[in-house]
């Protein structure tokens, strides 16, 4: 397993970068995650968008899609293209430090 | 930490010919796929492929088992009065359960999503439709070879 250094903490991390193990994980450590992929401040409505990702996940034990964070958070996928653009889906998981999500829709 | 790849310059344009609820949602789970792997996205609605972006039929696209031996269904039966409504009640249910959109919301989603929606002139003509009668997120009603120019250099998927 691989093992990446962002902000000091080593973390363990899939082929593709992808954090595997979720305890690893703090608000800090998504801070630095988002500053790695050019998300320079996490606002209210990217927290919102993360706690229901990591929430959900710990329930169903997969990431959720746009589409799913969408209806839950109430955030509209305009809003989440806006907040992590052009990839929401797996930057949301990035930060988040899950894994890359594996639904279509 | 995984490669992002923000300044892609990879464009996928998908044409679709036909006005069923499966090739149109076949359309837009690859569409989909692709604004958010941040590709740009190009769709062009031609000949039946129009009904999915018409404000009066989008709602109603329905999917039938005649002449589609993969539904498994005799075409003596699937002929009959009800089946295509059965049918398409089914696969919505199917979708449903998949987290699939109604296919409005799944194309406001693509959308959204900054995916562009294009109508084919010639068809448009041709069943004398007019600009009130198209889906508000069409861009606009362009030539094939308008089209082809919007595709250059990209992938194209025909359905």
């Amino acid at each position: 397993m691989a093992t990446e250094v962002i902000a000091g903490q080593e973390i363990s991390v899939d082929d593709e970068g992808f954090m595997t193990d979720p305890s690893e994980w703090s608000d800090d450590l998504a801070q630095a995650l988002a500053k790695e992929i050019s998300i320079d401040s996490l606002t209210e409505d990217h927290w919102k968008a993360i706690r229901f990702l990591r929430a959900d996940y710990a329930e169903m034990g997969e990431t959720a899609t746009i589409r799913r964070v969408s209806t839950e958070t109430g955030l509209t996928t305009k809003q989440l293209y806006e907040l992590f653009p052009k990839k929401p889906a797996k930057k949301m998981a990035y930060i988040s430090g899950l894994p890359k999500p594996t639904g279509c829709v | 930490m995984p490669k992002f790849d923000d300044d892609t310059d990879r464009k996928v344009s998908i044409i679709l010919s036909k006005g069923t609820l499966d090739w149109a949602t076949a359309m837009l789970v690859i569409g989909n796929a692709a604004v958010s792997e941040g590709i740009e996205l190009h769709l062009f609605f031609t000949f039946y492929g129009l009904d999915a972006v018409l404000n009066k039929k989008m709602d109603h696209l329905k999917v039938t088992p005649l002449a589609n031996p993969a539904m498994g269904m005799p075409n003596a039966i699937a002929a009959l009065p009800g089946v295509t409504a059965m049918a398409t009640s089914m696969m919505k249910k199917m979708m449903k359960k998949e987290s699939v959109p109604d296919h409005r919301d799944f194309i406001q989603m693509v959308a959204d999503a900054g995916g562009h929606l294009h109508v084919c002139r010639l068809t448009f003509d041709m069943f004398g439709y007019t600009k009130d009668d198209l889906y508000d997120e069409v861009e606009d009603v362009i030539s094939a070879a308008d089209f082809l120019n919007i595709a250059d250099g990209g992938q194209i998927i025909f359905i």
